[in-house]
């Protein structure tokens, strides 16, 4: 197979040895879950339950904030229990909804529409919207509004997102082996909500049996296809992805998939819409990979949205070692967090472990000018600029070389012979620089 | 989870790298070049370098102590940088000549300015520099035979066998200069009219010489090393494996040596003739590549991160740069080798190149 990449990028060692083998294992019902109102990218959602509600599982208990925002829903049924701030994965304490399991995972009515694939592009992206979906791969974009471009904006390419390049995670490459149907269901569902004419699927070269599930089942589709793509990360970023797809450049500074008629969405993505197209199903659990060394039984569980993360790794058999960093999401990207109090949300794709020696705390040192980061960096920026501009408080000299076009990939630290946090200076700098442009307003 | 975790900004992946790690690979890089050393110049070889390599790391130890700066002795820059400042010394130079090169190399050169990552030019090439204006006698001229009995490849039998009489200037040319130094010579029309009396012959001699100089035999000589020269600069094999090896561990990029040696090549061909001579104009240009601090300014000196340009347009203008200056200072300049005094120039030149080069963010909007 012709493999196909983009400019830049490392070779972190991938790691998904610990949990690849592992199929997927729902796991059994928490008895508590907390979900967080704000899952997403946008507004929060609000509230529409109040502390002693009875809930059934898949009943609406939060509205979407604005039109960049989703609904949420009970995971599980019982009582609303507490409304209130709780430990967010991503590190913060944000609000949140607790529920109280009443062990009977009660659920409201699901429909079937076997002929789901006619119902009108409108009524699908409403099903959609309604399911309280939002972007699988970690980003959390609100699904319906990718799903909305602007008239003038004609999507003609849809490109499914099973690139997985986070060393360590595994539940898009187990999704893709063991509910290949249901991706390529979803799939279809988002090129005719879209109406666009073709569809790829791509896949890092280390799943080349992931890749040759989704091959066999698209053979005999005219207008889809999967893209192998060469080890490198991040082939997963979006606008890394569309290029080595279709070799469009979606323009920077804060250019969208659609200026090219691109749309991405991630594999888990994908089968939740084709659930929430057929069945009406809101998004209330997901894939997430417990992994890493001293995770005793590394797994891909398939869990309810809410699912404190103790409970998942006290179901991995527990950890044979000392943690030495708990990493919400992939190593590459993820947050480490203090404890495992906070809940899995919809864009928890994987909870990391490391020991102790595999968490070291690396000493920032003086910048040698090998310019290893402007050679990695994926989107040709010039971070060791950027961020010693940031150091000297020069944010004017820092957006030039490219501060805010930064998408926070990581390469360029993970090269730094200096040990320079590069991603934290630039994540520094382009906070107080979106300060000082509301102030000037 | 009783015990505490690290909280920390992601990535939480690193790979191998480290400033200590980077630098001792180039020490490691180099040392086919001292063994290179010792084999042609013998234990004195390895003499100087150490004195280099230790009174560079000593002078570090000592300011940082006196400026109440942690000590960064063990991260190898300054080990390596007093390597290469012996490196640039010929091999019969006096003990303490790598030593005063060394000390003003870190003190001057690297030191004054904050230390690693903040001297404006390559503190080694500096070093050599100082040596070369405070004692020039001592660092161009009286150099040593290898061992194999060369000092620039051309045999005197295959001259005449009495050039030592009949014109003893050419002889005194042949038997003491290295090769770069012979071409600096040979450009000179009164040196080469007052060989002998007779200004046919002495052309007739010059061509001669001019010719061995640019035979297979020198190239030979020039890429094993058997060749008179500073003591790390003589050997283009030990040089050039070193190169490969940092090159696949990507810690040196191929655009500036490449770049560098493609233009002092390309330049031979088309301006690095000697007028009123004639010669085998094939080997001429590798015998410019081949000759004088080329390899090692080339691979290890112009590729110095600190003071060379981070972009990649900018390693190329850089390395064009250098390529041209090493070749006006050959043929025009005052001294036979130019590698130095171009890397110099060209580092003092890398804040604005990078200025000049920042590199196109992906996805720009064409205007």
């Amino acid at each position: 197979m012709n493999l196909k990449t983009f400019p830049g990028g490392v070779h972190p060692h991938d790691f998904k040895h610990f949990s690849k083998n592992s199929p997927i294992v729902e796991l059994p019902l928490p008895e508590r879950v907390v979900i967080p109102l704000s899952q997403h990218i946008g507004a929060p959602s609000n509230p529409v339950v109040k502390v002693g509600d009875e809930v059934l599982t898949g009943q609406l208990i939060a509205e979407p904030g604005g039109f960049v925002s989703i609904p949420q829903h009970a995971t599980l049924s019982g009582k609303v229990t507490k409304i209130d701030i709780f430990p967010h994965p991503v590190g913060t304490s944000q609000m949140a909804i607790e529920i109280t399991s009443d062990g009977q995972d009660k659920w409201i009515e699901l429909t079937d529409d076997a002929d789901y694939l006619n119902l009108s592009a409108d009524e699908m992206k409403e099903r959609i919207k309604n399911a309280g979906i939002c972007g699988m791969g970690g980003a959390g974009f609100p699904t319906h509004v990718k799903l909305s471009p602007p008239a003038d904006k004609p999507i003609d390419t849809v490109i499914l997102n099973g690139v997985e390049c986070e060393p360590f995670l595994t539940s898009d490459y187990r999704l893709m082996l063991q509910r290949s149907e249901d991706i390529l269901k979803g799939l279809k569902i988002i090129m005719k909500v879209l109406g666009a004419k073709q569809g790829f699927i791509g896949i890092e070269a280390n799943k080349p049996d992931a890749i040759e599930i989704m091959e066999k089942l698209t053979a005999n589709e005219a207008n889809i296809s999967v893209v192998g793509l060469k080890l490198r990360y991040p082939q997963g970023a979006e606008k890394q992805l569309i290029y080595a797809a279709t070799k469009r450049r979606v323009p920077n500074k804060g250019g969208l998939p659609m200026a090219v008629k691109v749309v991405v969405q991630n594999v888990g993505t994908a089968v939740a819409i084709y659930e929430a197209v057929r069945y009406q199903k809101p998004l209330i659990d997901r894939i997430i990979a417990v992994t890493g060394s001293i995770v005793a039984r590394p797994s891909n569980l398939k869990a309810r949205i809410g699912t404190p993360y103790a409970k998942l790794v006290e179901f991995c058999g527990g950890l044979t070692g000392e943690a030495g960093k708990i990493i919400s999401g992939g190593p590459m990207m993820g947050f480490a967090i203090p404890n495992l109090e906070a809940p899995m949300t919809k864009g928890s794709s994987g909870l990391v472990l490391f020991d102790k020696k595999e968490a070291h705390i690396l000493q920032e040192q003086t910048c040698l000018r090998c310019g290893r980061c402007v050679d990695v960096c994926p989107l040709n920026l010039f971070p060791s600029l950027i961020a010693q501009a940031v150091k000297v408080k020069d944010f004017e000299t820092a957006d030039k070389a490219g501060m805010t076009d930064c998408m926070k990939c990581g390469s360029c630290a993970y090269v730094c012979p200096s040990h320079i946090r590069l991603v934290q200076w630039i994540d520094t700098g382009k906070i107080k620089w979106a300060e000082i442009q509301r102030s000037k307003k | 989870m009783e015990n505490k975790v690290i909280v920390s900004p992601a990535p939480h992946l690193h790979d191998r790298t480290s400033v200590p790690w980077v630098m001792w690979q180039v020490v490691i890089a180099l040392l086919p070049a001292l063994a290179a050393a010792v084999y042609f110049f013998g234990w004195q070889a390895l003499y100087l370098t150490l004195l280099g390599a230790f009174s560079a790391v000593a002078t570090e130890a000592l300011i940082q102590k006196l400026r109440k700066v942690p000590i960064t002795i063990m991260d190898g820059s300054a080990f390596l940088t007093g390597l290469l400042v012996a490196y640039n010394i010929n091999a019969g130079a006096p003990w303490w000549f790598p030593v005063m090169g060394a000390v003003f190399a870190i003190a001057v050169g690297k030191q004054v300015f904050g230390g690693l990552g903040h001297n404006p030019v390559n503190p080694a090439l500096l070093g050599r520099a100082f040596l070369l204006a405070s004692w020039p006698t001592l660092t161009t001229a009286g150099w040593i035979k290898t061992k194999l009995g060369s000092i620039n490849g051309i045999s005197t039998d295959l001259l005449q066998a009495d050039l030592a009489q009949v014109a003893p200037k050419a002889y005194a040319l042949v038997t003491s200069a290295t090769p770069l130094n012979v071409l600096k010579t040979l450009r000179d029309t009164t040196f080469v009219q007052s060989l002998t009396p007779n200004l046919t012959e002495s052309y007739g001699i010059a061509n001669n010489v001019y010719q061995q100089l640019c035979s297979m035999d020198t190239l030979r000589n020039l890429f094993w090393g058997n060749i008179g020269g500073s003591l790390g600069e003589v050997s283009v094999i030990a040089l050039l494996l070193g190169a490969a090896y940092l090159i696949y561990l990507n810690i040196i990029e191929w655009r500036i040596p490449f770049f560098y040696i493609l233009t002092v090549f390309v330049l031979t061909i088309l301006f690095g003739g000697v007028s009123g001579l004639d010669a085998n104009y094939f080997a001429l240009p590798f015998v410019s590549i081949f000759s004088g601090g080329l390899m090692l300014g080339a691979f290890y000196m112009a590729t110095d991160y600190t003071t060379s340009p981070i972009t990649k347009t900018g390693r190329i203008i850089f390395a064009i740069g250098c390529g041209l200056l090493t070749v006006v200072i050959r043929k025009v300049g005052g001294f036979p080798e130019g590698v130095c005094y171009s890397i110099l120039l060209m580092n003092v030149a890398t804040p604005l190149i990078d200025r000049f080069t920042i590199p196109k963010p992906f996805g720009e909007v064409k205007k």
